[in-house]
C-alpha cells in the first residue's frame, strides 16, 4: 500500500516538474525571446511615439474644448457637451475601424499613423475636455474677478491664474486619464500599426510560442505600473481632504 | 454626396445585415451584465478583504489590483486567449472575454470602494466601536453605507468605460456587435454595417453616459 | 467600578502614560483636567480599549477588559463614550444613531429597540428630533444625542473626552445640563474637560495630569483653591486668566 502511495506522489512530482518546464517553455523562452527581440523593441519605439503623439495631442484638444466651454456661451455648450457625450459613448476600438476603414470610402487616403492619431484625437480629446472642464468650473469667481481687477485680460486670466488651480485640482483625474490614453494605442495593433503589441502578435506567429505575448505584457506592465502606483497615492490624498 | 450615401448608409446593406448586427447588441449586452455583476461583486469583496489589514494578503491584493489596472484589457485578452492555452488552459472567446474585463473591473472597483473605506472618518470606526460593535458590524452598519455613497459617481464612469471595451472581445472571436459588423463589411465590402455597429453603441452607451452625468451632480462631492 | 492599575500607553518613543493609577468609585464623577498633550484623551481611550495600554489593567466592575480572552465588544457596550466631535453616523436619523447598537449588540427588536430609543432621547431633551439627520442638528443637539447613543446601552460607567470643546459657547450649557441630571441619578462618570465652572459643582474629584502621569488629585475645592503643586498652579493660572 505505501509503496503505491510513494509511486503515485512520485509520479505527481515528475508530472509538476513537467508543468513547470512546460510553462518555463511556452512563456519564458529566452531562445525564443533572444531571436525575436528585435521585433518588440521596434514595436516598443513605436508604442512610445505613439504616446508621445496622443498624450499631448489629447491634451491640447481637451483644453481647446474647455476653456471653449468656460465662456458660457449657450449653444456652443450645448454643441460641446453634445461632442463631449457622443465621443464618450463610442469604444474607442470602434471609432479606430470607423476611421480606419470608413476614410478611404470617403476617398480620402491617409497612412494608418494618421487614422489611429485621428481616432485617439476625438475620442480623448473628449474625455480630457470634460476633466478640464470640471477643473476649471472648480476655480471661485473671485480668483477671476481678483485677476481681472489688477488688469490682467481673460486669456492671461485663464493661463495665468484659473488653470493652474485647476489642473492641481484635477491632477488624479488627468493622470488616470492619460494612463487609459496609452493603454489605448494597444488597440492600433487591430490595425496593423506596429506597436508593441502587433509586434508580439507577429513575433508569436514567426516562433509558434507564446513567450512574446508574455513579455509584451510585462513590457505595459513595467512601462504603466509606476503611473498605476502614483495615481493610488494621489488619489488617497484627494479623497482624504474631502 | 452619392458617393457617401452608398457606402455608408446603403439600405439594402443594411436590411440584410440588420438581424446579425442585432445579434451581435444582444451578445454585447450579456457580456456586459454579466461584467458589472461579477466585476463590481469581486472588487467590493476584495475591497472588505483588505480592510481586515492582513499584511500578506494584503500585499497580494495589490500586486493583483495593479496589474489589471496597468495592463490594457486588449493584452489581457489576447494572453488569456492565445498563450494560456499552450500551459493546459483553454477558454473560449466569450469566457475570456468575460473574465479579462472582470478582473480589469473588479480591480478599478476595489481600488475604489477601498479608497472611500479609507475615507470615512476615523471616528466613526471609534464610535460604532465604543458602542460595542465589532469589526464587522461597524464595517457593513457604519463604514460602508458611508463609504458607498462616495463611490458612486467614479464607480458608475469606470463601469461604462468597460463595458465599452467588450468591443475589444472582436479580436477573441466573441460574436459581438463589432465582430458581426466587420464580418459584414468584409463580405458586402461596404462600410454601411459599421455605422450601424456605431449606432448600436450609440443606442446602448448615450443614456448610460447622460446617467452618469447625472449621478456625477447628484453624488458627487464638491471639490 | 473602574479601576487603572499601573496604565502605561507608549506611541513609539512617546510615553504617553507613565503609570497611571485610578479609582472611580461607584456614582462617582471624577474630573480630569491638564495641558494639551498630557494624556488625557489617551487615558480615557484605555479605560474601553480604543487604545491597547501598554501595560497595567484596567477593571470594569473587576473584570480586566484588558486580559486577551475577556470579550471586548460584550464589555464596551457597559463603557459609554462620548467625543469631542460626536461622530455622529451622517447616514443615519437621530434614533437610527442612537438604537443601532441595541439592534446589533444587543439584538434587540427592532420595536423595543425604537422604543428604548425614543427614551433615551427624551432624557437628554431631542424626542422630537428623533428622525433628524445629524446635519439638520446644531452642535449641542448632536452631541446630546450622542449621549443618548451611549446611554441607551445602560452603561456601567460614562467617559466624556471634551463634550463642550467643539461648541459654541451658547451651546454648551444644554450639553452640561445634561450631563448634570446623569449625575444626579447617579451615573459614575470620568470627564475630561476645560469646562472648570462646571468641575467646581458637580465633581466629587479633580485630577491635574501632565506629562503622562497624575500630578495631584482631591476635591476641586482643594485643587482649585489651594493646589499643591507649581504645575497645577502655573495650569490653572493659565486657563483661568489670572
Ligand atoms: N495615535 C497616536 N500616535 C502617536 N502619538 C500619539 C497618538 N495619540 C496620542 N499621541 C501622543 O500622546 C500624547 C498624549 O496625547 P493625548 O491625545 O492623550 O493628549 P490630551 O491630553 O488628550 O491632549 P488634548 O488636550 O490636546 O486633547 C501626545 O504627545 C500625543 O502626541
Ligand atoms: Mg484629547
Amino acid at each position: 500500500m505505501g509503496g503505491v502511495a510513494l509511486r503515485l506522489e512520485a509520479l505527481s512530482r515528475a508530472r509538476e516538474a513537467a508543468d513547470v518546464e512546460a510553462l518555463i517553455y511556452n512563456f519564458f523562452n529566452l531562445e525564443v525571446l533572444l531571436k525575436v527581440h528585435p521585433l518588440l523593441l521596434k514595436g516598443f519605439w513605436m508604442t512610445i511615439q505613439l504616446c508621445i503623439l496622443v498624450v499631448p495631442l489629447g491634451i491640447a484638444g481637451g483644453l481647446v474644448v474647455a476653456v471653449a466651454y468656460s465662456f458660457h456661451v449657450r449653444w456652443l455648450n450645448w454643441l460641446l457637451i453634445a461632442y463631449v457625450d457622443f465621443f464618450r459613448s463610442f469604444p474607442p476600438l470602434v471609432l479606430l475601424i470607423l476611421v480606419f476603414y470608413g476614410l478611404p470610402f470617403l476617398g480620402i487616403e491617409v497612412p494608418s499613423l494618421i487614422a489611429v492619431l485621428i481616432a485617439f484625437l476625438l475620442n480623448t480629446a473628449s474625455y480630457y475636455g470634460e476633466i478640464f472642464r470640471a477643473g476649471i468650473e472648480s476655480i471661485g469667481r473671485g480668483q477671476r474677478e481678483a485677476a481681472r481687477s489688477t488688469g490682467l485680460n481673460g486669456i492671461q486670466t485663464m493661463v495665468f491664474v484659473v488653470l493652474p488651480q485647476a489642473v492641481r485640482n484635477v491632477l488624479p483625474d488627468l493622470i488616470s486619464n492619460t494612463l487609459e490614453v496609452m493603454k489605448f494605442t494597444a488597440l492600433a495593433s487591430v490595425v496593423a500599426l506596429p506597436e508593441l503589441l502587433r509586434m508580439g502578435r507577429v513575433a508569436q506567429g514567426l516562433t509558434y510560442n507564446p513567450t512574446p505575448l508574455i513579455a509584451v505584457a510585462l513590457i505595459y506592465l513595467a512601462l504603466l505600473w509606476p503611473i498605476v502606483r502614483l495615481l493610488s497615492r494621489l488619489e488617497r490624498r484627494t479623497m482624504a481632504k474631502r | 454626396m452619392n458617393r457617401i450615401a452608398e457606402n455608408f448608409f446603403d439600405l439594402e446593406v443594411m436590411a440584410k445585415y440588420l438581424p446579425s448586427i442585432l445579434d451581435g447588441v444582444l451578445v454585447t449586452i450579456q457580456l456586459a451584465i454579466l461584467i458589472v455583476l461579477s466585476g463590481l461583486a469581486l472588487g467590493f469583496v476584495l475591497a472588505v478583504v483588505r480592510a481586515f489589514q492582513i499584511r500578506a494578503v494584503n500585499w497580494l491584493i495589490v500586486l493583483v489590483v495593479d496589474a489589471f489596472r496597468a495592463l490594457p484589457p486588449i493584452v489581457i485578452m489576447i494572453v488569456f486567449y492565445f498563450a494560456l492555452p499552450f500551459v493546459g488552459i483553454s477558454m473560449s472567446g466569450f469566457v475570456v472575454a468575460w473574465l479579462s474585463l472582470t478582473l480589469v473591473l473588479a480591480s478599478f472597483a476595489e481600488e475604489i470602494f477601498w479608497t472611500g473605506i479609507l475615507s470615512v472618518d476615523r471616528g466613526q470606526w471609534e464610535a460604532a466601536r465604543s458602542t460595542g460593535l465589532g469589526f464587522l458590524q461597524t464595517l457593513r452598519d457604519v463604514v460602508l453605507p458611508q463609504a458607498v455613497r462616495l463611490t458612486i459617481p467614479p464607480l458608475t464612469n469606470r463601469t461604462i468605460v468597460i463595458t465599452k471595451s467588450t468591443a475589444i472581445a472582436s479580436v477573441v472571436a466573441v460574436p459581438e456587435i463589432l465582430t458581426q459588423a466587420s464580418a459584414a463589411q468584409a463580405f458586402s465590402a461596404n462600410t454601411t454595417p459599421l455605422m450601424m455597429a456605431a449606432v448600436a453603441y450609440l443606442v446602448i452607451f448615450l443614456p448610460l453616459v447622460v446617467l452618469s452625468r447625472w449621478v456625477e451632480s447628484r453624488f458627487g462631492w464638491k471639490r | 467600578m473602574l479601576e487603572l492599575e499601573a496604565v502605561r500607553k507608549s506611541f513609539g518613543a512617546i510615553e504617553a502614560l507613565k503609570g497611571i493609577d485610578l479609582l472611580v468609585a461607584r456614582q462617582e464623577l471624577v474630573f480630569i483636567i491638564g495641558p494639551s498633550g498630557s494624556g488625557k484623551s489617551t487615558l480615557l481611550r484605555c479605560c474601553n480599549r480604543l487604545e491597547e495600554p501598554t501595560a497595567g489593567r484596567v477593571l470594569v466592575d473587576g473584570v480586566d477588559i484588558v486580559s486577551p480572552d475577556v470579550d471586548i465588544n460584550e464589555m464596551r457596550r457597559h463603557i459609554g463614550m462620548v467625543f469631542q466631535s460626536f461622530n455622529l453616523y451622517p447616514h443615519l436619523s437621530a434614533l437610527g444613531n442612537v438604537t443601532l447598537a441595541l439592534r446589533r449588540v444587543l439584538k434587540m427588536p427592532r420595536d423595543e429597540a425604537n422604543e428604548r430609543g425614543r427614551a433615551a432621547l427624551d432624557g437628554v431633551g431631542l424626542a422630537e428630533r428623533a428622525d433628524a439627520y445629524p446635519n439638520e442638528l446644531s452642535g449641542g443637539q448632536q452631541q446630546r444625542v450622542a449621549i443618548a447613543r451611549a446611554l441607551a446601552l445602560e452603561p456601567k460607567v460614562m467617559l466624556f473626552d471634551e463634550p463642550t470643546s467643539a461648541l459654541d459657547p451658547e451651546l454648551v450649557g444644554s450639553v452640561l445640563d445634561v450631563m448634570r441630571t446623569m449625575r444626579e441619578s447617579g451615573m459614575t462618570m470620568l470627564v475630561v474637560s476645560h469646562e472648570m465652572g462646571f468641575a467646581r459643582e458637580a465633581a466629587d474629584r479633580v485630577l491635574f495630569m501632565d506629562e503622562g502621569e497624575v500630578v495631584e488629585a482631591g476635591s476641586p475645592a482643594r485643587i482649585f483653591e489651594s493646589p499643591e503643586h507649581a504645575r497645577t498652579r502655573e495650569f490653572l493660572r493659565r486657563v483661568t486668566g489670572h
